[in-house]
């Protein structure tokens, strides 16, 4: 059975094409997803993710737990946030998520909705003997996000707190349409903006007070339809399209991500270690569509005769107009210009390597 | 409730078929199916001589988060595709019944046309 977020009346009550999606009812698209898209690019979108996991990690040893679990580094200050990968011992990516650090003692992980139940099974597993209580927050917490380059102008209008005084990957607590919010410079849209993590019971007070402005703010909610074109086009992955399981960190270019350097032992680091110095067979790889086609999770990518790659997300970027994706290849053919084919319904197109992300003109602030 | 012209014959995959005046059959896709799609952005066309079956694929859809295929309702040999969508394929959202039409057949059994449903067949397809 599939659930519903605090904000489901609302989506339907616009019209929206509503989905399940990693078992929640989600909105899609409401007005479409081009428009949606451009929106957040030259404006601002509003959106609900109460899908995503919550798990709060407190105590003494929550650095160290966390340092042991995830392959980046927990040390940031309190009010600052780093993005993860979490592995198995082989190396394979359990999620990436991103953590806030709350206080000296308190984080807040923040995974994927599809991968809520395993990861908290993953992450309780190694919890014992850690000097930490976590708790799964994920059915309290709602997610309200704003973004797009007026995100911070339209934000202002319901928050007292000085939003010029958080940073990019920087957080604080205060209130949002008077309800109590972390209040966080994250994203994933290579727009600058904001994400409110609210109660549950307070997610349409939020939601209904950027709404009651649009008229004013020209304010669209946005769906996963455009969430997805969105981060695709400045080259951002998704787990279960480009990372999961079967794909390392280093193959998926997120080795800033992996802090081997730093000494600190972590559930992977062995398999990793030896893969950064061996260098690792295949590569993700930004992709262009050189012909007419566009591509697609699966696409088979050729170089001659030879398959030498699939592409893992592909959509027609509406930024840009062309067609682009992500995808693993041959490291020897993973370099930017390289020219390839993809097989698209038994025709080839010609496709090149290209530098990630495709989209360079974000509102997105540098941390 | 998607828009369902009386005039037309249908197909369970969602193209419409309409025989005119000169013998030929003039194909698309439904409202429904264009709603379902979503924003089309690329249409391949089958080329003018293409040996039309019925049931195949005549060509596809590329729409933002999907691909999909479409199929021509009689057997028959193309006789036309509408160009204008390489440049302009939105053009099967805002009128998939008129210029967003995709092909046109010249049936080799015209009376195959009589076997697809009618309009108020597709509206129980479709479930409206």
């Amino acid at each position: 059975m599939d659930r519903k977020t605090p904000l489901y009346d609302r989506h339907s009550a616009l019209g929206a094409r509503i989905e399940p999606f990693a078992g929640y009812l989600m909105p899609i698209q409401y007005s479409g997803i081009m428009a949606e898209h451009m929106a957040v690019r030259k404006k601002a979108g509003l959106f609900d993710l109460s899908h995503m996991g919550e798990f709060m990690v407190e105590g003494p040893g929550a650095l160290d737990f966390l340092d042991m679990l995830l392959t980046n580094n927990a040390d940031v200050e309190p009010g600052k946030a780093y993005y993860s990968t979490m592995c198995y011992p082989d190396g394979g990516i359990v999620d990436d998520l991103i953590v806030y650090r709350l206080s000296e003692s308190e984080y807040l992980m923040v995974v994927n909705a599809a991968n809520l139940d395993k990861d908290w099974a993953w992450v309780s597993s190694h919890a014992r003997g850690c000097d930490v209580r976590i708790t799964n927050r994920s059915d309290e917490t709602a997610l309200v996000a704003i973004q797009g380059p007026e995100a911070q102008k339209i934000a202002s209008k319901f928050t007292d707190t000085d939003l010029d005084s958080i940073p990019y990957y920087a957080h604080r607590s205060g209130a949002v349409a008077g309800r109590s919010a972390i209040i966080a410079r994250t994203g994933y849209t290579g727009e600058d903006g904001f994400e409110f993590y609210v109660s549950s019971g307070d997610a349409t007070a939020v939601w209904d007070a950027v709404m009651d402005d649009s008229a004013s703010s020209r304010i669209v909610p946005v769906g996963l339809g455009a969430r997805d074109t969105l981060r695709l086009e400045v080259g951002y992955v998704l787990y279960g399209n480009d990372i999961d399981h079967t794909t390392t960190p280093l193959e998926a270019k997120l080795g800033w991500v992996v802090k081997l350097a730093s000494g600190k032992d972590f559930i992977g680091r062995e398999v990793l270690a030896r893969q950064k110095e061996e260098g690792t067979a295949r590569s993700l790889v930004g992709l262009r569509v050189e012909g007419r086609g566009v591509i697609r999770h699966g696409t088979d990518l050729y170089s001659g005769e030879s398959r030498v790659g699939v592409v893992t997300s592909g959509t027609m970027a509406p930024a840009l107009g062309v067609s682009v994706g992500l995808g693993y290849v041959e490291k020897a053919l993973a370099k930017t210009g390289t020219p390839l084919e993809a097989e698209i319904r038994g025709s080839r197109v010609p496709v090149k390597v290209v530098k990630i992300p495709f989209y360079t003109t974000g509102s997105r602030r540098q941390a | 409730m998607s828009s369902i012209p009386k005039n037309l014959r249908y197909t369970e995959t969602h193209e419409w078929a309409r025989l005119e005046a000169d013998g030929t059959v003039t194909i698309g896709i439904t409202d429904y199916a264009q709603h379902q799609m979503g924003e089309i952005v690329m249409v391949e066309l089958p080329r003018k001589g293409h040996q039309a079956a019925r049931g195949a694929s005549l060509g596809a859809l590329e729409a933002v988060k999907t691909a999909s295929d479409y199929y021509s309702p009689v057997d028959g040999t193309v006789e036309d595709a509408n160009t204008k969508l390489e440049s302009d394929p939105g053009l099967v959202n805002t009128d998939c019944y008129g210029a967003g039409w995709l092909a046109v057949v010249k049936p080799s059994d015209p009376s195959q046309l009589d076997s697809l449903m009618d309009a108020s067949g597709y509206a129980r397809h479709t479930g409206e």
